[in-house]
Formats: structure tokens, C-alpha cells, sequence
């Protein structure tokens, strides 16, 4: 069921489009507030947008005065809390969607007892919501939503709210019964990105700033959003004959691929576990960068330094030893093996 | 009786209790007041005569009918209410609600100059050939219109209380508006819908003012018990005493009988 969508809200400064090939499944990534959840509800019927159009399976969803209400879309939305119905027992909430679309009773209890199965909750059957846990909740509530048979399933956040105890549980049921259907998951995870997702798109301020397959957008990010979640250092900078000039001015020595050519736009990533930290330039390091530390954040058993453009991961006795504060001036330097250099443009 | 404990969490100071007493003694007091005045003796014939059982009877069938009506017209109301948005909602939200404020008997002078023989709606009753006023027809409809506001008030704030999140997740799951009301809304707000028909039964029961003005006080047709009681007051002292009592205990077992069907409903966090 190949989907197409675009659409303009001007009050939220929301102007998105994207294409989804049928069986694909698309992870929508972006900071709190970026549109990813306005995007959700435009696709399920939730909201009317301005001005735009939406097709999914040859059927128009939305474009000028047409606007397909939600309960005739075939698109089910799973929301980071479970909303089961508290008033049904939990086999009547799988059988909801089957029953609605005029399924007989039966038929409808038959298709609700094989997907609670499906995801391993057959044992709930009789329960009411409220008896039940969180990561219990959730797995009745994704039956629910492929019991509907939808076209398109909308994933928001689909583990934030779990324990991260019973997330990968979740995740992978998510993972098999996400194969070969066409769906749009918004998360702020990387790994469920990873783990669930074809493609990415980033939107950042209403807008798509990446789009492309999984691993090309989080190990080669372009925008440093993607950068900040994908746990890498990015550079962006102009390719020269031995590695990159930075927006910044800096020379970097980097090898890169054959058709990166000299003049071009190009991206560096580095890993922060790649950068190490000194008090004075240090002798033989291939490329030193002078950074301001923004601030410092303990991460397991390292510190994060954090300036405007880099981070790094240092051992503690090592902050303690350069007597690093917020404010200190210090060397950031790096070996063309921990960094990547590829194309900005995809 | 449990002790009060005299300070910490869940407590209040004992002025603000001091004060509670004499306000409950204040609801109290008359109601013992009324039992004591009661000719027991004469009880059971007192409350079994002819007009006291003709008034009895009126005054639950026409609450009954009263309170359907309310659930008919207020279930709709209320969701238009809560649901919708459009202009002079605010304005139409204080027009259902002013029979609350409103002193009954002029709500009763309103209706007659709409459904009276002279009133706003004669010409076209007038071809159909109905006749309200001074009517049972006329003592359901005063009741219904001085109840209605507490049917709509309590299931338009359990309304919004609920919100549209179960309602939007059905609407994904394939279900049609009518099935999104049926399966999803009014399971949810079934309480509020329980204890507001109680009000407004409980209202329509108490009604006197409309009644009296629009409907008349004919026994059997249109003299509801409260009538009768105000009536016998004047000759029957005791008969009245008799039927009020009747009065305050056919609302206390209905209100009970409410309240037990609601904790059941609630039980097991379900709603059904």
C-alpha cells in the first residue's frame, strides 16, 4: 500500500511531504515540538491541514474540499500510552476494529484471540485494562490495532512510556510484526530506528531536514540533530585535496571517498569516543581543533565535554586532571581512522 | 463513631468542623421535626386514600416520563455541548442552564404563553389539534423543563472530563461516529448519566411552581404530590405531614437505589 503525503499547516509552521513504498516501514525522527506528532495526526484524520494532499492504496486521504474522516481511512494509530478501552475486557478491545468494520461477532472474536497470540498475551483474554501493566497494556493495544487490519499503521513513541525492563520485549514483537507492512513509527530512539525502520526522515521545525535509509542517515548525518541522536560529532565543510576545510575555517586531514571531489560540500562525523582532550596543543595528532567547554555531563563511567560543535568522552581523572569547567579552553583532537567523510548532498 | 484526630493530614480544624454541624443540623432538623409532627396512628390510612394515592402515582409517572425526556433531548444537548464548537456557544450554554436559576413558577408562565391556548405555538396545535395546558401532558413538560439543566450539566462536564482520546483511537480503529457514541462515549460517562437522570427525577419529583402555574392542580390529571401536600396543608394538616414523608422517602430510595447502581457499574474499573 504505497502512501504519499503532503501537506501545509500554516498556524504550527508545518510543511512536510514524503513518499512510503508499500511493505516499507519509515521511522519520523526530530526534537520535542518539531511536528512529528502534527504529521501523525494529518495522516490518521485527526486534524485538517491547510493545504496539501494525501494517497494511500490509490485512495485520496485528503486534497483541497476531499477530506476522508479517520474511521474511513484504514489507518490505525498506537499512541505511547495504550488508551485500551477501560470498559471492554481486553479480548473485546482486540475485537473493536474487526466488529466496527462489520465483522460478524464471531469472526471478530476469532481474528481478536489469533492476534493477542500473535503477540503473546493470549493469557489477558478475560482481563479488564486496569488489571493489567504497562508493557502488558501496550502489547494488547498493538493487537487492537493490527486486529483492524489497517492499510497504514501509525506508531508514536511506542515504548516511551514503558519500563525500559519490558522495551525490548516490545520492541521485538514490533520488529515481527512490522515486516512487509507499511507503517510510520516517530521516535526518539535510535536503536528503535535501527531495529524497526527501512527508511528515516528528520523534521526539525515543521520541516524535513533528512530522509533516506536507515543506516546512510544515522552513521552519515547531515543535520546535527540527526548527528545529536545518532551519538556522533558532525562537521560540515568544503572538500580540499587532504581532507576538508570547515565552516569554521579549520583544515582538516581526512581521506574520503573517490568521489567526494575537491570544491564539493562535504560532511565529517566523529565519534566523541574517537576525540581525545588535552591542555596544550598536542605534538603529531593529525587534527587538533581549540574548543570552549560548554559543559560536562557524566555518562556511565566517562564524562561528556560538550563545546558548540564537538563532543567528547573522557575518562573523569583526565577532567580532573586538566581542571576542565565550563568555560575552559581545551584541544579537541581526533585520527582520520575515528572520523568518516561523505557527501552533504545524498 | 470514628475519632476525629485533632490535626495532621486529612484533618481540618475544629472550627470548620463546629460550623459542618450546625449546617447538617441545619438539613436535619426540619426532617425530624416533620417525623415527629406524624400522626402515626393514622399513617397508613392518612396516605392510602383515594386523592393521596391518585397524586402518588401522578407524580411518579409523569417524573418517569419526565426524566425519559430529559435523557432523550439532554444526551444530545449535552454533546453538542462538549463536543462542538461554534459560534454563541457560551450563550447557548447559559440559556439551557437558566430553568436552574430561574424561580419555577415563572418558567410555568413561559410555557403557557408557548403552549397555552393563547400562546406562541396555538395556531399550528391548533391545526393539529392538541390541547397542553392544564393537562398530564402540561405537568411532564413543566418537569422536564426545570429538570433538563441538571441532566445536561452533570453529562456535559463528564464529558469533558473523559475527553476524545478513547474516542479518537476508535475512530482510527475503523468505528463511525454513531458507533464511536454508542460503543465508546456513553460507556464511558454511564455514571454521570446515571446520577444526572437521579437529579433530574429528583427535581422533576419536587416540582411544584410550573406545575401549578402551566398544568393546574386537577386530582388524577394534573395534582401531583407535592400539590396535594400544599393543598391538605390547608384543611389536613395531618395528611400532609403523611404524604411529605411519603415524599422524602420515595426520593431517598431513589437516590439510594442510584447510587448502589452506579458503585456497581464502576466495580471491576469497567463501566458496563
Amino acid at each position: 500500500m504505497s502512501f504519499s503525503f503532503s501537506a501545509t499547516v500554516a498556524r504550527r509552521g508545518f510543511d512536510v511531504s514524503f513518499e512510503l513504498a508499500e511493505g516499507e516501514t519509515l521511522a519520523v525522527l526530530g526534537p520535542n515540538g518539531s511536528g512529528k506528532s502534527t504529521l501523525l495526526n494529518l495522516i490518521a484524520g485527526l486534524l485538517t491541514p491547510d493545504a496539501g494532499e494525501a494517497v494511500l492504496g490509490g485512495e485520496t486521504l485528503f486534497r483541497g474540499r476531499v477530506f476522508t474522516p479517520p474511521h474511513a481511512r484504514g489507518i490505525s494509530l498506537l499512541a505511547q500510552e495504550a488508551l485500551l478501552f477501560p470498559h471492554l475486557s481486553v479480548l473485546n478491545n482486540v475485537a473493536f476494529g474487526p466488529t466496527s468494520a462489520g465483522v460478524k461477532r464471531a469472526d471478530a472474536l476469532r481474528t481478536a484471540r489469533r492476534w493477542l497470540a500473535e503477540v503473546d498475551a493470549s493469557e489477558f483474554e478475560t482481563r479488564r485494562p486496569a488489571q493489567l501493566s504497562g508493557g502488558q497494556t501496550q502489547r494488547i493495544a498493538v493487537a487492537r490495532a493490527l486486529a483492524a487490519e489497517p492499510r497504514l499503521l501509525l506508531l508514536d513513541e511506542p515504548m516511551a512510556a514503558l519500563d525500559v525492563a519490558v522495551a525490548p520485549a516490545i520492541r521485538r514483537m514490533l520488529r515481527r510484526v512490522l515486516e512487509k507492512r507499511t507503517a510510520i513509527i516517530v521516535t526518539h530512539d535510535v536503536l528503535d530506528a535501527f531495529t524497526l525502520a527501512d527508511r528515516v526522515i528528520v523534521i526539525d521545525r515543521g520541516h524535513v531536514v533528512e530522509d533516506g535509509p536507515t543506516r546512510s542517515v544515522l552513521e552519515q548525518p547531515r543535520d546535527p540533530f540527526t548527528a545529536g541522536i545518532a551519538g556522533l560529532n558532525v562537521l560540515a565543510g568544503i572538500r580540499t585535496a587532504g581532507g576538508m576545510r570547515t565552516a569554521a575555517g579549520d583544515e582538516l586531514q581526512l581521506p574520503g571517498p573517490a568521489d567526494v571531489t575537491p570544491g564539493t560540500a562535504c560532511t565529517a562525523a566523529i565519534r566523541p569516543s574517537g576525540i581525545r582532550i588535552s591542555g596544550e596543543r598536542p605534538a603529531g595528532a593529525a587534527n587538533s581543533l581549540r574548543r570552549v567547554v560548554r559543559d560536562l555531563e557524566p555518562r556511565g563511567d566517562l564524562v561528556r565535554l560538550g563545546s558548540d560543535d564537538l563532543a567528547a568522552d573522557v575518562a573523569p581523572a583526565l577532567v580532573a586532571d586538566l581542571d576542565v569547567t565550563p568555560g575552559s579552553s581545551v584541544w579537541f583532537s581526533f585520527e582520520p581512522a575515528d572520523a568518516t567523510l561523505y557527501a552533504t548532498a545524498r | 463513631m470514628p475519632r476525629i484526630a485533632p490535626s495532621g493530614p486529612g484533618s481540618v480544624p475544629r472550627w470548620v468542623l463546629a460550623i459542618a454541624i450546625i449546617g447538617a443540623l441545619f438539613v436535619v432538623l426540619p426532617l425530624v421535626a416533620m417525623v415527629v409532627r406524624v400522626n402515626w396512628g393514622e399513617f397508613i390510612p392518612l396516605i392510602t386514600s383515594e386523592s393521596s394515592v391518585d397524586a402518588l402515582l401522578l407524580s411518579l409517572r409523569t417524573s418517569a416520563a419526565a426524566t425519559a425526556l430529559c435523557i432523550v433531548f439532554g444526551v444530545p444537548m449535552a454533546l453538542v455541548l462538549a463536543r462542538t464548537s461554534f459560534p454563541g456557544q457560551r450563550i447557548a450554554r447559559s440559556l439551557v442552564l437558566l430553568p436552574l436559576v430561574l424561580p419555577p413558577v415563572v418558567g410555568g408562565i413561559a410555557l403557557l404563553y408557548t403552549f397555552g391556548r393563547q400562546g406562541l405555538l396555538r395556531e399550528p396545535m391548533n391545526v393539529l389539534g392538541i390541547q397542553i395546558a392544564f393537562s398530564t401532558t402540561a405537568v411532564i413538560l413543566a418537569q422536564t423543563f426545570v429538570a433538563l439543566p441538571f441532566l445536561v450539566l452533570s453529562l456535559e462536564g463528564a464529558l469533558r472530563t473523559v475527553g476524545t482520546r478513547y474516542e479518537a483511537v476508535a475512530a482510527t480503529l475503523g468505528a463511525g461516529p454513531t458507533t464511536v457514541l454508542r460503543r465508546i462515549t456513553l460507556p464511558l460517562v454511564l455514571p454521570a448519566l446515571v446520577s444526572g437522570s437521579v437529579l433530574s427525577f429528583a427535581r422533576a419529583l419536587g416540582e411544584f411552581g410550573a406545575t401549578l402555574t402551566f398544568a393546574g392542580s386537577l386530582q388524577g390529571v394534573t395534582r401531583t404530590l407535592p400539590l396535594e401536600i400544599y393543598l391538605q396543608r390547608e384543611t389536613d394538616p395531618d395528611t400532609a405531614v403523611a404524604l411529605a414523608l411519603v415524599l422524602v422517602a420515595v426520593a431517598v430510595l431513589v437516590v439510594g437505589l442510584a447510587h448502589q447502581a452506579g458503585s456497581r457499574t464502576r466495580a471491576g474499573g469497567g463501566l458496563l
